[in-house]
């Protein structure tokens, strides 16, 4: 599903952010990245749907090889993967519901589908009641709620999220977990960057610890492992 | 592309158009300006090449033989003129209707010249003709060098002063529809910057969840051609009412105008579709313009 051969990431100014990863995450599984700031961790994620070209090595997504992907078929390739962050990133001026139906129609997907996914999906988060309204009127874990519910609602087989309950109280930050599993038990193989010790810790997954561009650690059920 | 989504991207123009109001009448108003002089300036340049087409054709060395020559070597002369190879024509012309040509132009006043009829003090003359005008100083010269040429006379000073007009009108106002074409085109691509800035995270989503780099730029393209357009619309008019009114007032009252203005017909429409065209073609530049710089799709 997601394979790395000897990724190198060095930035146009000079960084080297990722120092010769090699890992193989499979189809489902739900993989924490860890580690401390500036570690590599959101490079890592963003190589996976070709917001950044690794300098060298082998990145395979859905036996693609990304890094040496066509600029033509990236979008192709974003269409399969979905992405959280932590700032939400919805558009004010438009409704719950259009902000989800936005991510259908900017791909010219059919009017009648684009009604049937979106409804489907806001049921699964839980905010087929708010569909009306704007994110202003929103709490934070419903904001973060409607992104993930754009991140899911093409069907994507993987959904990366960056720091997803970043910006959420403790137990918000639990309720967008049970989400993000319900969702890897439908099959959607999830990765999700974070520095929250709590959640690592206590909702046992693969854990792969990312320390100056290189993976220091990786445990199937894993610990956070840091102090903060 | 579907019709609807054609649909969907013009609509989105029109919003981006209407969200930076000021910025979009400023660009329009460029290109309004820059049309407008472009507009009068061909008019113009046209009317002018045509009135110097018409001019050059009427340019000819009028040849003065010398009265001792013979028939033989009046004869010898013209086969001497004919060689040089920017000569069209050489077309003898005697004296006698020399004089007569005098009299006709002259109308009235001609008729004192009829007593001169018995003592014509013209020479006979050669009227030559050069294939390109242009070539016409450098044939007299030449011609002046032959024996039996008593003198060469041509419109030298009007020629090479209705040249150095159209040359120097010409370039000074290519050089400001150039400046200007610049500016409106760097109106647009500003305009259209503060669109994708506006929408930044709208075409950050959009490129997340898959959709075409031609279905995000396509709103903008069309915005910048939308601008390009209703920026000629004022040029148009202002022409085509203006060079109609124009031609109506010369035929009517200046009848004797000496420049025979184009045709209203096609010459307008020729000129608002070109209009048109180059407000199109500015705000495609624009807008791609500040796509490469500020989309990066
Ligand atoms: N677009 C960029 N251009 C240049 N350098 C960058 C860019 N993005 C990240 N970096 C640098 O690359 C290194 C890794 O950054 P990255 O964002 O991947 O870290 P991270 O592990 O996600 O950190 P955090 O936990 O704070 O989010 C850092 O030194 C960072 O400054
Ligand atoms: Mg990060």
């Amino acid at each position: 599903m997601i394979e790395m051969n000897d990724v190198w990431k060095t930035y146009k100014n000079g960084i080297k952010a990722i120092n010769g990863i090699d890992v193989k995450i499979n189809k489902g599984e739900f993989v924490y990245i860890v580690g401390p700031s500036g570690a590599g961790k959101s490079t890592f994620m963003r190589m996976m749907y070709r917001e950044e070209k690794p300098t060298s090595g082998k990145i395979i997504i859905n036996g693609k090889d990304v890094g040496k992907m066509k600029n033509k078929n990236v979008p192709k390739l974003r269409r399969d993967i979905g992405v959280v962050f932590q700032d939400f990133k919805l558009l004010p001026k438009l409704t719950v519901y259009e902000n989800v139906a936005f991510a259908l129609e900017v791909i010219e997907e059919n009017k009648t589908v684009i009604r049937k996914r979106v409804m489907d999906v806001l049921s699964l988060v839980n905010l087929k009641n708010k569909a009306r309204f704007l994110p202003d009127e929103l709490s934070g874990g419903e904001q973060q709620r409607v992104s993930i519910a754009r991140a899911i609602v093409n069907n994507p087989v993987i959904l990366l999220t960056d720091e997803p309950t970043g910006n959420l109280d403790p137990d918000t930050a639990w309720e967008i977990m049970n989400l993000l599993d319900e969702i890897n038990n439908r099959g959607t193989t999830v990765l999700m960057a974070t520095h929250n010790k709590d959640i690592v810790n206590s909702f046992r997954k693969r854990v792969i610890a990312i320390e100056d561009g290189l993976i220091s650690r990786d445990e199937a059920r894993g610990e956070y492992g840091y102090e903060d | 592309m579907k019709i609807k989504t054609f649909g969907r991207h013009s609509k989105e123009a029109f919003k981006n158009i209407g969200r930076n109001g000021w910025m979009s009448f400023a660009s329009i108003s460029a290109v309004t300006v820059t049309l407008l002089l472009v507009g009068v300036f061909l008019t113009l340049v046209l009317n002018l090449n045509a009135f110097g087409d018409q001019l050059e054709e009427d340019v000819e060395i009028r040849t003065f033989i010398d009265l001792t020559a013979e028939k033989e070597q009046q004869d010898e002369l013209k086969a001497k003129i004919e060689n040089i190879s920017e000569v069209e024509s050489v077309t003898f012309q005697s004296k006698e209707e020399g004089l007569d040509n005098l009299i006709d132009n002259l109308g009235d006043q001609g008729e004192v010249f009829e007593s001169l009829k018995d003592e014509n003090p013209l020479s006979d003359e050669f009227v030559v003709k050069t294939s390109d005008p242009q070539d016409i100083n450098r044939v007299a010269d030449q011609i002046k060098q032959f024996e039996y040429v008593e003198n060469v006379e041509f419109g030298q000073e009007t020629v090479n002063r209705l040249f150095k007009v159209l040359e120097i009108s010409r370039n000074v106002g290519l050089g400001l529809v150039i400046g200007l074409l610049f500016t409106a085109m760097f109106l647009i691509s500003n305009t259209i910057k503060l669109t994708i800035v506006a929408r930044r995270t709208e075409i950050e989503i959009m490129k997340l969840v898959g959709a075409t780099n031609w279905f995000i730029r396509w709103p903008f393209l069309i915005e910048g051609v939308l601008i390009g357009i209703f920026g000629a619309l004022i040029p148009i008019g202002v022409l085509i009412y203006g060079y109609y009114f124009l031609t109506d007032l010369i035929s009517t009252r200046y009848p004797t105008f000496f420049i025979d203005l184009l045709p209203v017909t096609p010459f307008v429409y020729q000129l608002a579709a070109l209009l048109v065209v180059l407000g199109v073609i500015i705000g495609v530049w624009g807008s791609l313009t500040s796509m490469r710089k500020f989309l990066k799709v």
